[in-house]
């Protein structure tokens, strides 16, 4: 039996409009809101790929960048799609606590929204920061990346990169529909939001996902969120279509005695993905939300290979936040089709 | 003052659970009579018939904040939530600023508390500073008042320094309090119980491992020593089985329960959207650990029923979550929940649960319990199991807020408190 929700072809609810005002993560939205904002993020990637960028979509609109960790592609990904969009864009980066910089985030917020600001996109380390927001301000939230909880956007445009892959089993991605595709993203789960937020998005597919690491990295319950676990790569990796590696944060090794593995080394002769693996499963493609530590998740003959396509990734990266920020602001389907030309 | 008459109310027997009515003439703060009273000239009468008069209660675990966080709470904006809760006592733990680890402040808090209807004892650190290197001069803050020692906030990690307090507060009478935490074993410094609902949430999980293990530690320093230590806010499973084996030896090891511990898991903290009234040091954790802390309570292994009353100011609070301090407010709301959650589903009698609020925690202090009886001290709380209300905001006595039980349901009701010769009622 099909679920329905899963079903090739499903029309998007609502004539092409979320069911969310703002998005927190992908836990609760539907796979028919996923799939209305990958096929927005599509026609999107045609607009982005003209000499000419930019839609007036947005125009009026005012976004506020405000990223409380460094980041530069995730900030670089949406002020670019916040441009082609059209809208007025501020950005305001302040590393660490929010209290020791002598404002709270409530007070920055509020401040922020005086002066009539439209949407907040927000990265913070705090998990939760982003629903903390809606309580504060009236403004649209997007979470650009909370904590270890979700990074919603890295996921969904991880997504878009899996529709364009060839596999031709899988006939049916172009048309989101993920079943009998196989996922296994690999490394730190415990501190990854790239994790959960791809284990929800994939699983609404209808993609099976493994996610594999040591147990010192694999919290506890990550099973209930729909994903199968396993310690052992070539388990992960055994029929496997897509190998998604996560960054390894460098700090979690030389935490003394909360190290939660004893060295990169080892870590990349246990987890990390070699030549030997592409050898192994010709057909298997490698994806990595960035940036890459060279020899710790991937081995660099990995990441240089074809198989590798962690710059289309990036690419998407830019279709898929103007599809949501475009969504989030208002727009329909339709009207998509018309600024995007076509 | 005016005599006092309290009319038509139902004592009840600790022992039996019976009750009888009775009217109580109060003159200078003693209970000059018990009975059928009908002639009380120029005393203030106040009607309670119906409502039940037990011993007042104590809640032998509240952050009073001063001297020091002013802002939070003071002792007597404290007094007045324990008052309105039904308390008359309480004890106060020594994370202020300074700490409660010298004898001058000790007296000082013993002198800020004199004129309110509400006794407030001082807990002493058990280090100097609440640091954990080195004994705080118990004997002296002791003899100056203190009831009791604990570095609540700041576990003692050091084995070898637990091992002599024990045996150092032994000879004082006192108890250890512990807040029972291996800080090594809460790596991640988390902010939410380690468990499938914090890592939905993308929050650092506090693992009960880490309570159950020092839990272990201070049982087997207890029956070594000789010296009680008492476990404060026993939050998971694994914690209450560990005091009741040990119990079971004949260790002097006893263990308190906070309301919120009963009433709440941390779905909660999934369910209010990250909001930070979920946030407290032992955290909210699972529906088996609900069950094993009723469990305790009705078998004995947890004697006393605290709140860990724990003030923050709301600018504090209104913050994202691994930025929230610990705590919420528990005086208000603890007679309620007790009945919601213990007394009506039948975990344990109205007459244990009011044990485990006047009598154990007494026992455990080494204070007297109050009598009701002619020629005793007035000092009894008035109250019911039955009355259905919604706790608002307007209820909150405390300086601070952060409680999750706003619109919240309740059953039972602390009326008021006869304390220090004064009638001090809880409207609703």
């Amino acid at each position: 039996m099909t679920p329905p929700d899963v079903a090739p072809g499903t029309q998007p609810s609502d004539a092409g409009r979320l069911n969310h005002r703002h998005l927190l993560g992908l836990e609760d939205y539907s796979a028919s809101e996923i799939r209305l904002i990958l096929e927005t993020a599509r026609a999107f990637r045609g607009v982005i790929e003209r000499p000419i960028k930019k839609v007036p979509s947005l125009r009026g609109v005012t976004c506020v960048n405000l990223f409380y960790e460094s980041s530069t592609r995730t900030r670089l990904s949406f002020e670019l799609a916040e441009k082609r969009l059209s809208a007025d864009v501020v950005n305001f980066s302040a590393s660490g606590s929010s209290v020791s910089k002598g404002e709270t985030l409530r007070d920055t917020a509020r401040n922020i929204e005086a002066m009539k600001i439209d949407l907040v996109v927000v990265r913070h380390r705090s998990a939760g920061a982003p629903h903390f927001l809606t309580r504060c301000v009236d403004a649209v939230i997007v979470n650009a990346g909370d904590g270890q909880h979700e990074h919603p956007t890295q996921a969904l445009l991880d997504a878009s990169s899996i529709a364009r892959l060839d596999i031709p089993s899988l006939p049916n991605l172009a048309a989101f529909d993920f079943r009998g595709l196989r996922v296994a993203i690999i490394g730190d789960i415990a501190h990854s939001r790239v994790a959960r937020s791809n284990v929800y998005a994939l699983a609404a597919l209808g993609a099976e996902v493994t996610l594999c690491g040591p147990r010192t990295m694999m919290p506890v319950g990550i099973e209930r969120l729909g994903a199968r676990v396993t310690d052992r790569l070539d388990e992960a990796l055994e029929g496997c279509d897509v190998a998604m590696a996560l960054r390894i944060q460098l700090e979690r090794q030389g935490a003394g005695p909360n190290g939660l593995f004893p060295s990169l080394r080892e870590y990349h002769d246990r987890f990390g993905l070699r030549g030997e693996h592409l050898e192994r499963n010709p057909d298997l493609y490698v994806m990595h939300p960035g940036p890459v530590n060279w020899g710790v998740e991937l081995a660099g003959e990995v990441a240089e290979s074809d198989r590798a396509v962690i710059l289309d990734q990036v690419t998407n990266g830019v279709a898929v936040r103007m599809a949501v920020l475009y969504l989030l602001a208002g727009g329909t389907a339709a009207r998509m089709q018309e600024a995007a030309g076509g | 003052m005016p005599d006092l008459l309290l009319s038509g109310g139902l004592l009840l027997d600790l022992d039996t659970g019976d009750t009888t009515r009775a009217d109580l003439l109060i003159r200078d703060g003693v209970i000059a009579q018990i009975g059928e009273i009908s002639d009380a000239e120029g005393a203030e009468v106040v009607d309670i018939s119906g409502k039940l008069i037990s011993p007042g209660w104590m809640d032998m675990h509240v952050h009073f904040r001063e001297p020091g966080q002013e802002h939070k709470e003071t002792i007597e904006t404290g007094a007045r939530a324990a008052a309105w809760g039904g308390f008359t006592a309480v004890a106060c733990m020594p994370n202020t600023t300074p700490p409660i680890a010298t004898r001058d402040v000790v007296e000082f808090v013993l002198a800020r508390q004199q004129s309110l209807p509400v006794a407030v004892y001082p807990i002493g650190t058990v280090s100097k500073g609440r640091e954990g290197n080195e004994m705080a001069e118990m004997g002296d803050m002791a003899e100056g008042g203190a009831v009791a020692f604990s570095d609540d906030g700041s576990p003692v990690q050091h084995g070898g320094l637990m091992r002599r307090a024990l045996e150092y507060a032994r000879t004082l009478g006192a108890p250890i309090l512990g807040h029972e935490e291996d800080l090594t074993l809460n790596a991640d410094h988390g902010h939410m119980n380690e468990g499938a609902v914090a890592t939905r949430l993308g929050l650092p999980g506090i693992p009960g491992l880490a309570e159950e293990a020092m839990i272990a530690r201070d049982a087997l320093l207890a029956e070594f020593t000789g010296g009680h230590v008492h476990v404060c806010h026993i939050s998971t499973a694994r914690a209450v089985d560990i005091v009741r084996r040990a119990k079971a030896r004949g260790v002097p090891i006893t263990a308190e329960a906070c309301p919120h511990h009963w009433t709440l898991t941390d779905e909660a903290v999934a369910e209010s959207g990250y909001d930070t009234h979920t946030k407290m040091h032992p955290p909210l954790r699972t529906a088996e650990d609900v069950q094993a802390i009723k469990d305790g309570l009705a078998d004995g292994t947890i004697d006393v029923i605290a709140t860990d009353h724990a003030p923050h100011a709301p600018f504090e609070k209104e913050v994202e979550y691994i930025e929230a301090p610990f705590g919420i407010l528990g005086l208000e709301t603890c007679w309620p929940l007790t009945v919601r959650e213990l007394i009506e589903p039948g975990v344990i009698s109205l007459h244990e649960a009011v044990r485990k609020l006047a009598v154990a925690p007494r026992e455990i202090l080494g204070l007297a319990v109050p009598r009701i009886a002619e020629g005793e001290t007035a000092e009894l709380t008035v109250f019911d199991a039955e009355t259905r209300w919604t706790f608002e905001d307007r209820h909150i006595q405390s300086k601070s807020r952060n409680t999750p039980f706003v619109g919240s349901e309740m059953v039972g009701k602390a009326w008021g408190i006869v304390n220090r010769g004064r009638w001090v009622p809880a409207e609703a």
